[in-house]
């Protein structure tokens, strides 16, 4: 708890869950103030799923130093009333990030950041973009322009998901 | 337990069947989403579950096998007609206390609390309230009777974009409030991606595909590949619709769930709700009932020969 109030931004409230939040909020809870220090935002376009949009937007929060071990995520009731979307996709999105070890759920209160994402040291960053410019190098001989090589980039890492998303997949039927 | 439950299901207006050998279960605690093309039998299947119309054959129950337009079906269902239909002459607080007096339960502080933080004035005639108060008023009338099951027919048809997105965040934060499941109807795909967890398609009188959106897209895909290849794969794919280009086809396909049942050299796509709606608004004769789990047993054996 100390935690909270240590690094929770100056007249933050302190996270209640909706259904204990009568006589800590009182009648002022038209107007939450800001519980998180992120807010979520949606990309329709994006054909991105919505959980998975809200997930990758804690990643890159986390990776860029908005949230840090110890914030509280957004309630469920706030981001389902400011963008409309359905309660179980939000709670599926913290679920997913609870099981990646990122987030935890505290039971009356709501989901707390719990871990940082590791980040790659900068050797091993300088030795794959190396390698990563030697294959633009090949690329750039053979003739594939800009574009072409972000579709292929694209194309191959999504086969790579894909696979790698199969082989978890089976892993977890067998158990 | 099933919030509607309908066997056999006809209603017959004059000679027109609006709807016909309608089966339906719509489980509870989740936000069920009915979209069909115009005059397929949104309306009707609705009104019939609210039990403003008695079926011409079979039957439907709500809240597992009380009979549609009993009283007790009646006290657990909140009905928001097309159009949210108020008393256009009455003030806000005449329809607050006209709701109260003809509901066995009506909460008059959460009615109150909500119509002041939504700043609709409680003076005000509701036909001089703009079209997004009507509907919001229509909305809270309908939650302050604290439901179990909130049917809304068309809610936001005539909202603009600010309205819709409003209305629409309100009736999910009453979703996550607990305790309430919601039927909409909509033939506007694109609003109901972010909202529905469930989703009934309606075609020309009876239900083509119904179960929950997580599991229809998982058990879909959108194949890319040659043209040419198309016909000698399509009869060993579960092809629901087919879009050719003179060299490319899309193909998209039931795979029930597992990925890798591309053809060598085809490319293999998620699809988005609107697109797997499309498709089956597009071929009526396909169909996905009752949910995946059937189309599961019938999975053709050559799809696995792919997977390496």
């Amino acid at each position: 708890m100390t935690i909270d109030k240590e690094i929770s931004p100056a007249g933050s409230r302190v996270g209640v869950a909706p259904s204990d939040a009568a006589d800590a909020d009182g009648p002022a809870s038209a107007v939450p103030g800001p519980a998180s220090p992120i807010e979520f935002r949606l990309d329709s376009g994006s054909g991105v799923p919505t959980y998975l949009q809200l997930v990758q937007q804690v990643e890159h929060a986390l990776r860029l130093g908005y949230l840090k071990p110890g914030d509280q995520l957004p309630k469920v009731r706030d981001v389902v009333a400011s963008l409309a979307i359905n309660p179980n996709t939000v709670l599926k999105a913290y679920r997913e990030l609870e099981t990646k070890g990122l987030a935890a759920g505290r039971p009356g209160q709501g989901t707390f950041i719990q871990a940082t994402l590791n980040h790659v040291a900068l050797p091993e960053l300088t030795e794959l973009r190396r390698s990563l410019l030697g294959w633009l190098a090949t690329a750039d001989a053979t003739g594939l322009d800009e574009d072409g090589m972000v579709a292929l980039f694209t194309s191959a890492l999504r086969g790579f998901r894909e696979r790698r998303g199969a082989a978890s997949g089976e892993k977890e039927s067998v158990a | 337990m099933n919030v509607i439950e309908a066997i056999g299901l006809g209603k017959r207006y004059g000679s027109t069947w609006a709807l016909r050998g309608c089966a339906l279960a719509i489980p509870a605690g989740h936000v069920a989403a009915l979209v069909g093309p115009n005059g397929a039998g949104k309306t009707t299947l609705l009104n019939l579950a609210v039990g403003l119309t008695a079926p011409t054959e079979g039957m439907v129950t709500v809240f597992d096998g009380w009979p549609a337009g009993s009283p007790a079906a009646l006290d657990g269902i909140a009905f928001v007609a097309q159009d949210a239909p108020l008393y256009r002459n009455l003030s806000v607080a005449d329809m607050l206390h006209l709701t109260r007096n003809l509901n066995r339960r009506f909460d008059q502080g959460y009615a109150e609390a909500r119509l002041g933080q939504l700043g609709i004035p409680m003076g005000r005639r509701a036909g001089n309230l703009s079209g997004g108060q009507q509907a919001q008023l229509a909305l809270t009338l309908a939650l302050a009777r604290r439901p179990r099951l909130l049917v809304l027919d068309e809610p936001m048809a005539m909202l603009d974009p600010l309205a819709r997105h409003d209305f629409m965040a309100a009736v999910m934060a009453a979703v996550a409030d607990g305790g309430v499941s919601v039927v909409l109807s909509s033939h506007v795909l694109a609003e109901l991606e972010r909202v529905a967890d469930y989703l009934v398609l309606i075609t020309s009188g009876s239900v083509q595909v119904a179960g929950e959106v997580d599991d229809l897209l998982a058990c879909h895909r959108v194949l890319t590949g040659p043209a040419a290849e198309a016909g000698s794969y399509a009869q060993r794919l579960d092809v629901v619709n087919a879009r050719r280009g003179g060299a490319q086809v899309h193909l998209l396909v039931r795979t029930n769930g597992r990925s890798g049942s591309a053809p060598p050299g085809w490319e293999e796509h998620p699809v988005s709700l609107e697109e797997l709606a499309l498709a089956y608004l597009r071929e009526p004769g396909a169909a996905a009932l009752p949910g995946p789990s059937r189309a599961r047993a019938v999975e053709p054996a050559e799809v696995t020969n792919w997977q390496r």
